[in-house]
């Protein structure tokens, strides 16, 4: 949040040093552990990890992840949580689900009835939490429940007794729409690539990476908005503002509530995003879809940089929390360690995060 | 002429209008009667004090002057019409700014955004508007520097300013968003002796500029310091209006504490409280 123009010409102050300035950046902690990581797995992955296959590999569910910590991460900076993000991608899966399938919808209908029905969702949750004014831990974590025994009790209702929904690849194969939401883009661009000898093939001479999976690309682009959205826009200002003191901000003529409120929605339509890709992508919903997300989310969102107090944060933070994920949950494969290290990994990350968060906060703030 | 002191420069002009002018008012909640007949007026350029002890309904009085409260009797002229506000957002508008004790500031965000918060200027149009986060920290910076605080940088978090610059970039934000009146609600009650001495200089440097300050304290010596004109407050009356130099920091104190048991304490602390 720090805007860089400085005012020339006062003679009382120092020079700032360039560490001094990296270090007041909240999203500095996530940058240097995607450092850490990275050179922890250059000593002992596989070399295959950082080939371009490998990246892929680790980005894909870095990216799934980091779609639903950016919303998370805006959310936190406003000072709310949204507990119910897992179940709610499960419950916007099967919701998508059943358009296509039950239904037969094309995707131009079925994709924005999603976000709508999600968006009216996260509306429900976010004015329960405003206006009953309790902590929106519990409101939420309620909905965790509610939507994950919906997810369940509607995919019976929807299938007669399963709970999976198998078909979606059938209906939405040949939909024009299908391919901003699922498989590869920039294919011929790998397939040039690769006919030119600029990147690995197998025998036949197809390219070993067919194209940069579409989650990634969204995932890009939604890193890049929220952060222009956060430091360049009146409505970033009034999320630090909402987050950092409600009543300060409301006295000051800003809209906490609306802002809040939208928030919610956008957390949920980040899950409605995450189910309607990986739904296609399976070719099939079920009740276990993001199962613990919410969690894993709101780490990856704290690892870059977000206070769980609200009012501090960054979506790039968020984008390289989302990352170091990726990467260690892949990356232990490329290893000799057991696998199960993963979540002893994950609680030290997020331990050190809070920590280090912590000791950031009080040095902005000048508390002692 | 009165003379002029450290914290009080010129003198102000007697014969203009009220900016805001408050007669009789009472405030009632339920059977407690707040307010009993309070009447107050604020001319432009000049620093108004309110004293009174705690519970004198000072808080109540600058409830009803900001738009929080409505008053069960009594009159608001502004700017000579009769006038009354339904939301502190409309006494905003009308330019009635108040600076309340918790400064509306956030710690963690810059002076900038901190600065104008809820307000932001923008630059572009449809999906291209956006925050002028570079003509933003020109004016804050310039509007500080105007207020005699020279910024480290216009990134500089709130939390790290002293409780006094707090204050100031507080009324500099008021005084730029176009404050006829600013109402400052007990500014140096929580300061120390250097920072108290800034926001009383701000306090001078706002009222030069044609604004009317309502200052309400409870400290005498502060109020005597800035003040052109001081009401004092009593069990939700007004017990009188002084203007500066005609009346004693004793007198004012024996006002507001209504007398007797002032003079013991007095007595026993050998001076002004």
């Amino acid at each position: 949040m720090s805007d860089s123009a400085q005012i020339a010409g006062d003679e009382r102050v120092k020079k700032e040093p360039f560490m001094t300035k990296l270090m007041k950046r909240p999203e500095l902690g996530a940058m240097a552990g995607v450092v850490l990581v990275v050179i922890f797995f250059a000593i002992t992955a596989d070399d295959s990890m950082f080939t371009l296959a490998g990246i892929m590999n680790f980005m894909t569910p870095a990216a799934q992840l980091g779609i639903l910590a950016i919303g998370a991460a805006l959310l936190m900076i406003g000072g709310e949580f949204d507990l119910s993000i897992g179940s709610m991608v499960a419950f916007a899966g099967l919701f998508f689900g059943v358009c296509v399938v039950t239904w037969q919808l094309p995707l131009i209908v079925a994709i924005p009835m999603t976000f709508v029905f999600a968006a009216l969702v996260g509306a429900v949750n976010g004015n329960i939490v405003i206006r009953s004014g309790l902590p929106s831990f519990i409101v939420t974590l309620a909905f965790l429940f509610i939507l994950r025994g919906l997810s369940l009790v509607g995919l019976k209702a929807a299938t007669g007794g399963s709970t999976q929904l198998r078909g979606v690849r059938d209906v939405v194969e040949n939909d024009w729409l299908a391919p901003f939401f699922s498989g590869e883009a920039f294919g011929s661009l790998f397939a040039w690539l690769a006919a030119n000898g600029m990147i690995d093939t197998f025998k036949s001479g197809a390219p070993k990476v067919p194209g940069v999976p579409v989650e990634i690309l969204w995932f890009i682009v939604l890193a890049l908005v929220a952060t222009y959205v956060l430091l360049r826009t009146p409505a970033g200002n009034w999320i630090f503002a909402a987050g950092g003191d409600s009543t300060a901000a409301s006295n000051s003529g800003v809209p906490v509530n609306r802002i809040k409120v939208s928030l919610f929605m956008l957390t949920a339509c980040c899950a409605a995003l995450v189910a309607i890709i990986t739904v296609i992508d399976a070719g099939s919903t079920d009740a276990r879809r993001g199962f613990q997300k919410e969690f894993e989310a709101i780490i990856a969102a704290v690892i870059g940089g977000c206070l769980l107090t609200g009012g501090y944060g960054s979506a790039i933070g968020a984008f390289f929390g989302s990352i170091i994920f990726g990467m260690v949950v892949i990356g232990l494969t490329y290893t000799d360690f057991d696998q199960d290290w993963f979540q002893v990994f994950l609680g030290g990350m997020l331990l050190i995060a809070v920590l280090f968060n912590n000791a950031i906060r009080k040095r902005v703030t000048g508390e002692r | 002429m009165t003379e002029d002191t450290k914290f009080h420069h010129g003198d102000t002009v007697t014969d203009l209008a009220p900016i805001v002018e408050m007669k009789n008012i009472e405030k009632h909640f339920g059977n407690i009667i707040a307010l009993a007949g309070v009447s107050f007026d604020v001319k432009p350029g000049e620093c108004h004090c309110l004293l009174g002890d705690n519970g004198a309904g000072k808080s109540t009085f600058i409830k009803t002057m900001s738009g929080v409260h409505k008053p069960t009797k009594g009159e608001i002229f502004f700017e000579g019409k009769p006038l009354h506000f339904d939301t502190p957002r409309d006494a905003m508008e009308a330019g009635i700014a108040t600076v309340f004790q918790d400064l509306a500031m956030i710690p963690l965000m810059s002076v900038t955004r901190n600065f104008f918060m809820g307000r932001e200027p923008t630059k572009g149009k449809g999906l291209l508007k956006r925050f002028d986060v570079d003509h933003a920290n020109d004016v804050c910076m310039e509007e500080m520097r105007k207020m005699g605080i020279n910024l480290r940088g216009p990134d500089q978090a709130v939390g790290t300013l002293s409780g006094g610059e707090r204050q100031t970039v507080a009324i500099a934000r008021a005084v730029y968003f176009g404050a006829k009146i600013l109402i400052l609600d007990e500014p140096t009650s929580a300061l120390g002796v250097r920072q108290t001495s800034n926001v009383l200089a701000t306090i001078d440097k706002v009222r030069n500029h044609g604004i009317g300050v309502v200052f309400i304290s409870h400290n005498v010596r502060h109020a005597l310091a800035v003040g052109d004109r001081f009401t004092v407050l009593n069990r939700g009356k007004t017990l009188g209006t002084a203007t500066r130099g005609e009346i004693t920091p004793e007198q004012l104190q024996d006002l507001m504490a209504g007398g007797q048991e002032m003079a013991q304490l007095e007595g026993s602390l050998g001076g002004t409280v």
